[in-house]
């Protein structure tokens, strides 16, 4: 029994969650003070993953992370390949991912109280200082929420990394691509026992989940609003 | 200590414009909700930016928008007591003081805090949550966390209106105590003319942005410069006059003729008594002679626990289209007396109780 799949899928999935929550918080932070045409814009070059076709996103990726394209260029001078190795699975996960991380964390961060906010700012704290102790614990669950969703998509990804990465067993070949190589290849039981796996992760995240919202009420540690 | 303030900002449906020195101790400001009360304290805290003007605090700068000076909220040193209290939902009490106090030792921060905690009786409730307080000590500890960092000058927004009627009392008397110590430029916003007087030494009076009154809380409520002011300090009777050429005067809304025992530097538009200086007299043969006393009739009354308002016209009054009728207000007791009594009563205008309003 080959178990590469797994182990590929959860490193890809945990490296890609890792990346958009930087990314997607760092957005959602920077859409807040924002408003204005070009803004708008950006938004929704930010959103397109979520309702582009992956095998678009794929593609897209390909063309940027190829050998001649304008980050691939700039990449292989550098002495790295993305396209068709590990890292490409990760790059494609987090593109995929990345909308879902940035709107909830985007919906938490404008649910704080900004009273709260200014109260900080009028003690005398840094901008810093107001994000890190008062926005981000106040917003996390949201955020929290928008991390597990995201892990969520990125262990599901399949369309725009097998684009980009292709199948390359024991190398790019996550659970969702094991699958589909399985299914076509005629092996049923190999095909079963992966969603068998899937589904245990899946069961797992949900689980945890549940009961991190009950045990920690909406508000982790203070627990709610007044 | 002193606090100079120009401040000049358009707002949705009417301009903030406001130029005031404010010394030490405790200034009340009064306003109709809308006013622009709550957006001067937030310019000053920094947390609005003013369209012009200037704010100096004790010869520091915060904001000029000539020399384009905007300092930061977080370096104004200016304390700020929001209306619901602010208090960080996810740390303790104790955390809450600490918060502005973050750049000290630990050792000086643990004993300023233990000493605020001290000061406004907080002692038990240090690792507690702001959710587990109840609404007087949540108010207590937005306070101590508002003066931990020694601002120079502090803000209150509406610091009683997210209390039950029973628990105003007992903080405002601790207010008092506050403002007693801390003896630093301090603007306290309210709705509340009684609270304003109770807890202010001087009083602002804001209507529609701008300075209807500044100056001694005494002198305002006895004499208000306009009848503006005159309606946001309780004032129930007030009415347009004409002067005649003998020095009495005409009420015209009121329907009669009366003599005002003050001085009169500008042609009054308006005059004015308040409810409970409307005094019931036996009858025009009663010992309070005939001056200012008029013949009247009951329209309508309203009882609070205590005290009755009675709404009343005049016998003199012809147009009685006029809905402007005169509120009088006494104490039950009082009325008990007269209530069956039958009309017309009178009611006399004290000529020293009465006053002019130019605009």
């Amino acid at each position: 029994m080959e178990w590469s799949p797994l182990w590929i899928s959860l490193a890809t999935s945990v490296t890609a969650t890792i990346c958009t929550f930087v990314l997607g918080l760092a957005a959602a932070v920077w859409r807040e003070r924002r408003s204005g045409l070009a803004t708008a814009l950006v938004d929704g070059i930010f959103l397109l993953p979520l309702v582009l076709p992956p095998t678009v996103v794929g593609f897209i990726l390909l063309l940027l992370f190829g050998r001649n394209g304008p980050l691939g260029g700039l990449l292989r001078r550098l002495g790295m390949m993305i396209v068709f190795a590990w890292p490409a699975t990760v790059v494609a996960a987090t593109v995929v991912a990345f909308p879902l991380m940035y709107l909830t964390a985007r919906a938490a961060l404008e649910q704080v109280d900004p009273n709260f906010l200014q109260a900080a700012r009028t003690l005398g704290a840094s901008e810093w200082r107001v994000f890190r102790e008062i926005a981000l614990p106040l917003a996390w669950p949201g955020i929290l929420a928008g991390t597990i969703l995201s892990f969520a998509r990125a262990l599901g990804e399949f369309g725009a990394t097998l684009m980009v990465a292709g199948n390359i067993p024991g190398r790019t070949e996550t659970i969702p691509i094991a699958i589909y190589s399985a299914v076509e290849g005629g092996e049923t039981g190999r095909a079963l026992m992966w969603c068998g796996v899937d589904v245990g992760i899946s069961l797992v995240l949900l689980a945890g989940l549940y009961f991190w919202t009950r045990g920690r009420g909406p508000l982790g540690r203070g627990g709610g609003h007044r | 200590m002193a606090l100079d303030l120009h401040i000049e900002k358009v707002l949705a449906d009417f301009e903030l414009d406001v130029t005031l020195r404010i010394s030490e101790g405790p200034l009340a400001v009064l306003g109709a909700s809308g006013a622009g009360k709550s957006m001067l304290l937030r310019c000053i805290a920094g947390l609005e930016k003013p369209d012009r003007g200037r704010i100096v605090l004790n010869d520091r700068i915060l904001f000029d928008s000539e020399k384009r000076i905007v300092v930061p909220a977080r370096e104004r040193r200016v304390g700020m007591l929001f209306q619901n209290y602010a208090l960080f939902p996810h740390r303790t009490v104790r955390e809450n003081l600490a918060f502005g106090i973050d750049g000290e030792a630990s050792a000086a921060r643990d004993q300023k805090v233990a000493a605020l905690v001290d000061r406004l009786h907080l002692g038990g409730l240090e690792s507690r949550y702001p959710r587990k307080l109840s609404g007087g000590e949540q108010q207590r500890v937005a306070l101590a966390r508002a003066l931990a960092p020694e601002p120079e000058a502090l803000l209150l927004d509406e610091p009683l209106a997210a209390l039950d009627t029973h628990l105003r009392s007992q903080v405002e008397l601790e207010l008092q105590n506050t403002f007693a110590e801390y003896r630093r430029p301090t603007l306290l916003v309210t709705h509340n003319m009684e609270e304003a007087y109770r807890l202010g030494e001087q009083l602002l009076v804001l209507a529609r942005g701008k300075v209807a009154a500044f100056g001694a809380k005494e002198e305002i409520f006895r004499r208000p410069p306009t009848a503006e002011v005159a309606r946001l300090t309780g004032c129930k009777n007030i009415s347009r006059v004409r002067m005649n050429p003998g020095g009495s005067i005409d009420a015209l809304d009121w329907g009669c003729r009366v003599n005002v025992a003050q001085a009169i530097a500008k042609p009054p538009r308006y005059i004015g008594i308040r409810a409970h200086h409307i005094d019931f007299v036996g009858g025009t043969d009663g010992s309070a002679g005939t001056e200012n006393v008029f013949p009247c009739r009951l329209s309508q009354s309203a009882e609070t626990p205590f005290r009755v308002t009675l709404f009343l016209t005049l016998d003199s009054r012809k147009d009685s289209a006029n809905e402007e009728l005169l509120q009088a207000e006494v104490f039950k007791e009082k009325w008990q007396h007269f209530q069956h009594a039958p009309f017309p009563w009178h009611i006399r205008l004290a000529p020293e109780l009465l006053f002019l309003m130019p605009e």
